[in-house]
């Protein structure tokens, strides 16, 4: 991880002192202090402006689908699937510094996982949300011991992303050999290139009937409540004392080192959370649309994350997730109009982004906001 | 019993061959300038490309080399002119804004020339050692393999540019105080090992199908032996394909191709744990 010049334009005056002052008097905080972490140093957003156009935000997203076809509903619950693979990818990178490429090696992982344990125990009793943990869960202990190897090993920011993606290309090629009917784990046949299909949607037990979450309105509510509350989870936390110390470790390691931090058990937490995340987008991916492919882990699948996060603006949640459907609205609008252009755009976005609004879009236009305001101010005095 | 001795040693001679000849261009690069050239793929499809296209029209295969190197060094200096210079020292930005360069590339290609091209075939025909054959012109490969490495070592060491990248690389602001243009190294230096991605891509294209993707075929290989191999070029990048390509040359011995590639993978995640600033940072050590 290169030093404070990588993030010239940010604050890390801030930063090592947060730091230093959760450590000094360690405050043990009741369940409405924990709440109050959604306000705080490491997040944009703050004042009751914000917060009313959040409250604004969420009931439109709410009585959205009153005013579409089940269809479109679907599909805006499709964006959502992956907004917690891109809400992990800020927090490891836009938080931690630790650029990681290979967040599709967990979101394929997890998807595999889930299409493996439906399909051979079935849908029955609520067992998808079990399914559904245990994919996440499986992620998890992928990105422990692949993380322990990196972030004990003090691997640093440029090679991390060159071995995360090498491990992500690797289970690509190596999912996509499994034509044969060798290759299948119980009665789930794993169907190499072409991919898995025939797993069940999250299915809700209910008195009277499983109810099955197609794509459609029951499936975006569920989407949309499990996005608000991970974006609120994540802000409460980068706020809290393990946040601050993402940062600090991000803005300075060696300092963060001096201070007394063990950087690599930080480091390696925040990329548990992140690949959870990862897993968990992979999840809902294949049970939104009942497959999963090896191309979920290509090249492509893999720069997809990094356009989003970076486009938005990754060292900010809220940025990260506008930046992250504003995105994936924008390359599905492309797709329909000329698909072949749409990697191209795509790679010409992230191209921009990284060389005129180094810290995204979505921040950029929020500085810009602050400086004119300030501008403004000092006009007037 | 000798047949399949040098069964083995053709495997990982071949395997050593495509290592160096597919990271030398990305060792230079990140050695010198501590950039992840992430559009490394492209490059060495670029330099495939125009090697078929002048072999086409009617260049012998050496000539047809040269052109896809140079085609490939041309479109690197350009490129770090424009994108690289202004990312220097952000180095995790340079790995983003590349990758950008490669989807661009890549699709692009796919937009321009099409989902493939006709190839040209493998020269030299084949020899044969008890009741296997091979081809002879893998094993030209490994001979050119050896020879850059050699090459490489000539220019860096002896020459002027080489005094000039290994002093601007060293301490850049006093290079610059003494008169070096580190931006010109800089963008030299990037030529270089774009250059050499194209010589690799040239070299091999005669024994792959050419598709806008054939880069990725290359890139995990290229990687991993820069990863294992650390800053130097031939403290790291010359071990780290000899470790490598015996571990790939008896895994692909043992279970086939793909555990070759896992295999190396393997290798890789162990050798940083033990070794973080790879061979060539444990074989300088304590000498900074």
């Amino acid at each position: 991880m290169s030093g404070p010049a990588d993030m010239g334009s940010a604050k890390p005056a801030s930063v090592p002192s947060a730091a230093g002052r959760d450590r000094g008097h360690r405050v043990r905080r009741g369940f409405l202090g924990t709440l109050k972490l959604v306000n705080g140093p490491q997040t944009l957003g703050r004042g009751p402006i914000f917060w009313s156009g959040f409250v604004v935000a969420c009931l439109l997203a709410g009585i959205y689908p009153l005013f579409a076809d089940g269809w479109t509903v679907g599909n805006t619950a499709y964006f959502f699937t992956w907004t917690f693979m891109a809400m992990g990818l800020s927090v490891i990178w836009g938080y931690a510094g630790a650029l990681s490429f290979g967040q599709t090696a967990f979101f394929g992982l997890s998807g595999y996982a889930y299409g493996v344990l439906t399909i051979n125990i079935g849908s029955a009793y609520g067992f998808t949300f079990a399914a559904l943990v245990l994919a996440v869960g499986l992620a998890a202990v992928f990105a422990l011991s692949l993380g322990y190897f990196l972030f004990y090993g003090r691997i640093s920011g440029v090679f991390l992303g060159i071995v995360t993606l090498s491990v992500t290309l690797v289970l690509e090629t190596f999912m996509a050999q499994t034509a044969g009917p060798e290759w299948a784990i119980g009665a789930a046949r794993l169907n190499g290139f072409n991919g898995m299909t025939g797993m069940p949607p999250l299915t809700v037990p209910w008195p009277g009937g499983d109810i099955a979450l197609w794509p459609d309105i029951p499936l975006y509510y569920l989407l949309l409540g499990a996005m608000i509350a991970c974006y609120l989870g994540l802000r409460i936390v980068v706020n809290s004392r393990f946040g601050n110390v993402l940062v600090a470790i991000r803005e300075n390691p060696d300092r963060a080192e001096m201070l007394g931090y063990d950087i690599r058990r930080y480091q390696l937490g925040a990329f548990i959370i992140g690949s959870s995340l990862a897993g968990l987008s992979g999840v809902l991916y294949t049970a939104w649309g009942q497959y999963i492919t090896p191309n979920s882990m290509g090249l492509y699948a893999a720069a997809l994350p990094i356009v989003w996060v970076a486009v938005g603006g990754r060292s900010d949640l809220t940025a990260t997730l506008i930046g992250t459907l504003l995105v994936l609205w924008v390359f599905q609008t492309l797709t329909i109009y000329g698909s072949q252009y749409a990697l191209v755009v795509m790679g010409a976005m992230l191209l921009v982004t990284v060389l005129f609004a180094p810290r995204g879009l979505i921040i950029g236009v929020a500085d810009l906001g602050g400086w004119l305001r300030a501008r403004l101010r000092r006009g007037r005095s | 019993m000798l047949p399949s001795i040098f069964a083995f040693l053709f495997q990982f001679g071949d395997a050593f061959a495509f290592l160096v000849l597919a990271a030398a261009g990305l060792a230079i690069i990140f050695g010198m300038m501590g950039v992840i050239n992430l559009a490394h793929g492209e490059f060495i499809m670029c330099g495939a490309y125009v090697t078929v296209a002048a072999a086409r029209a009617g260049l012998p295969m050496p000539a047809a080399i040269a052109c896809g190197a140079l085609a490939a060094g041309i479109v690197g200096i350009v490129l770090e002119r424009l994108v690289i210079q202004r990312l220097l020292h952000r180095p995790l930005d340079t790995i983003v804004a590349t990758w950008g360069i490669s989807l661009i590339a890549t699709q692009g290609t796919l937009i321009v020339l099409g989902s493939t091209m006709p190839g040209i075939g493998t020269p030299f025909g084949s020899f044969s050692v008890g009741e296997f054959s091979y081809s002879v012109y893998r094993v030209l490969l490994m001979a050119i393999a050896v020879l850059l490495l050699i090459g490489l070592y000539l220019l860096f060491h002896k020459t002027r540019y080489g005094v000039l990248a290994r002093a601007t690389i060293q301490v850049p602001s006093m290079a610059s105080a003494l008169g070096v243009n580190t931006a010109v190294v800089h963008s030299l230096t990037f030529g270089i090992g774009a250059a050499l991605a194209g010589l690799a891509g040239g070299l091999y294209a005669p024994t792959m199908t050419l598709v806008p993707t054939m880069g990725t075929a290359f890139i995990v290989e290229a990687f991993v032996t820069v990863v294992v191999g650390g800053g130097d070029v031939f403290l790291g990048t010359a071990p780290a394909a000899v470790v490598l390509a015996f571990v790939k040359a008896l895994m692909i011995n043992w279970y086939g191709q793909l555990f070759g590639l896992i295999g190396l993978l393997l290798a890789v995640i162990i050798v940083i744990r033990l070794l973080p600033r790879g061979l060539s940072g444990w074989i300088l050590r304590g000498r900074e």
